[in-house]
């Protein structure tokens, strides 16, 4: 299918689920849909340079955030629309990837993977610590009482708006995978030597794969506040996010976008399960125990072993 | 005599105290079939890591084309035409035999060469061809064979459409008519133009193959000329026989 058509079916299958989403009245499907198509879009975001480049990002919390706290300023300053949010929080997320890729990918290796983690607890300090958004008392941002297009609440417009970012990081990373730019990256992620010597332009990818990748998380993080109504640093900079973005594409398979979109839907839906059924307290420890389950017995994820066995039969 | 393509002079690479090499001048002319030989740890890889710029060279100076190339970082010099092949196989392990080729097709040979996306495969095929890898181009690279692997260096190095390939022994492994296969295919390049730089401990292959040949020995140039005379010159013998 070309990148036309998928990105067709992808928004046409995201308004449809938004169209459909307002008939539902049920509070708590927009709470466990909202989380599972947060994590749709950290997971594919993150792949873009975890999975796709080889360069793992500790500090997904950071840029998610990120984009959190862009809305909680630009609310504070001026009661910014929320489009304005989204695109203003995706920028600057983009430019503190881009920024922290170019001081840290210079080197190979482990260097942006410890900046990363550097990175979301710099920015936790500097935000407890900020008050214009709040500090560590935390942020309260009210939905507006108008709702656009006729919809019943505030929140059905964020699921909304959720469902079509969750489409467009897609829509991104299934393009970036079959293009010119996808193959460098994975020549990178393969031997970055041996690409550089085949004329692919090692530094220069792997910030732009970088960037893109943190852009789309803090794309992410820009609804966050008008779901909760109200943002504090630690559930803005939780580990969760961080393990959840990494666990959920190494689930579903590293090598092609929809894998962190099964790992996504499978975990996170895994996570509500147990966060109704038994206790949220539990979340972390499934995350864990499938990880180790995973990594032992199928190293490359889902489709990694369903890859593997279509292979085997052909053979 | 034609105008050099690469023109190597006086560069000196040091690690730390130690000078792995020493002032070296070398000269590929277009075309040119040259044969690089030396002992052990001579430092004929860490010239073609100069050359190649995945190394920096402290003093001296790298031309191509007549261009100073001493600052380019390996991808632009590999787009200008200077490609090599690595002493220690390192092909994308995720990728197929074919798509190994895709990368220095659209990376590197497009930007010198008219080249449309729609002929990439076939392209990457017909090279694949002329290696003898063409029944495993939709096998993972990371399952071949070390003999499989060594082809697929060369096959991706020729993929760049180089006027300059660098082989770094390319024949290490290989039986005595596998050798002959891959003199065949580097010879052929002369054909299309392309200079050759040869490092191989194979004398047999080096000899057969190299209009001239240079000799390192522990950072320095100490011989270079027609093989013959190479090979006849005392200061060689004495260097890989001992005295």
């Amino acid at each position: 299918m070309s990148n036309k058509a998928f990105a067709a079916v992808a928004f046409v299958v995201a308004l449809a689920l938004a169209v459909a989403s307002q008939l539902i009245t049920n509070e708590y499907f927009f709470t466990a849909g909202y989380t599972v198509l947060l994590f749709v879009i950290l997971a594919t975001a993150w792949n873009i340079l975890g999975g796709y480049t080889g360069y793992v990002n500790f500090g997904s919390a950071a840029f998610f955030a990120i984009g959190a706290y862009t809305t909680v300023a630009l609310y504070n300053a001026f009661k910014a629309p929320l489009a304005v949010m989204i695109v203003s929080g995706t920028l600057v997320a983009g430019l503190a990837g881009l920024g922290l890729g170019y001081l840290t990918l210079r080197l190979r290796g482990v260097f942006f993977a410890i900046a990363s983690l550097a990175l979301a607890v710099v920015l936790y300090v500097f935000v407890v610590n900020w008050d214009f958004v709040g500090g560590a008392r935390g942020a309260y941002i009210l939905q507006p009482r108008e709702v656009p297009f006729g919809m019943p609440r505030y929140i059905h417009l964020i699921y909304s708006v959720q469902l079509l970012m969750a489409a467009l990081a897609l829509v991104v990373a299934r393009a970036t995978e079959r293009s010119t730019l996808g193959r460098g990256l994975a020549a990178i992620r393969d031997d970055e030597l041996a690409a550089e010597c085949s004329g692919v332009p090692t530094l220069r990818l792997k910030i732009f794969s970088a960037m893109m990748s943190c852009a789309l998380m803090g794309m992410a993080g820009t609804t966050f506040p008008y779901y909760l109504s109200y943002v504090e640093p630690s559930s803005a900079f939780s580990l969760s996010y961080a393990v959840n973005s990494i666990a959920m594409p190494l689930i579903g398979g590293m090598m092609s976008w929809i894998g962190p979109l099964i790992g996504a839907v499978l975990l996170g839906t895994v996570q509500q399960l147990v966060q109704v059924t038994v206790s949220s307290a539990w979340n972390l420890l499934i995350v864990g125990a499938l990880l180790v389950l995973f990594v032992t017995l199928a190293p490359n994820g889902i489709m990694g072993w369903v890859e593997a066995r279509r292979r085997r039969k052909e053979h | 005599m034609a105008e050099a393509l690469l023109e190597v002079r006086g560069v000196t690479k040091r690690f730390g105290g130690f000078t792995a090499l020493e002032k070296v001048d070398f000269l590929v002319r277009p075309g040119e079939r040259v044969g690089l030989i030396g002992p052990n740890g001579s430092g004929k890889s860490t010239l073609v890591n100069c050359i190649a710029g995945t190394l920096r060279n402290e003093e001296g100076s790298i031309r191509f084309e007549g261009r100073d190339i001493g600052g380019h970082p390996a991808h632009r010099r590999t787009r200008l035409g200077l490609a090599r092949s690595f002493q220690i196989p390192k092909p994308f392990g995720s990728m197929t035999v074919l798509d190994n080729l895709c990368v220095p097709l659209l990376y590197a040979a497009r930007t010198h060469e008219e080249l449309a996306r729609s002929r990439i495969v076939e392209e990457a095929t017909h090279i694949l061809e002329q290696v003898g890898l063409a029944d495993r181009a939709r096998a993972m690279s990371g399952g071949l064979t070390q003999v499989d692997m060594r082809k697929l260096e060369l096959a991706r190095a020729m993929a760049a459409k180089p006027k300059l390939l660098i082989s770094d022994e390319a024949m290490a492994g290989l039986s005595a008519s596998e050798v002959d296969d891959v003199l065949a295919l580097l010879s052929g390049l002369k054909e299309q133009g392309v200079a050759v730089i040869m490092i191989e401990h194979v004398m047999r292959a080096v000899m057969k193959f190299s209009e001239r040949i240079a000799v390192l020995v522990a950072g320095r140039k100490i011989a270079d000329g027609d093989p013959q005379s190479v090979v006849g010159n005392a200061e060689v013998v004495r260097a890989y026989l001992g005295e």
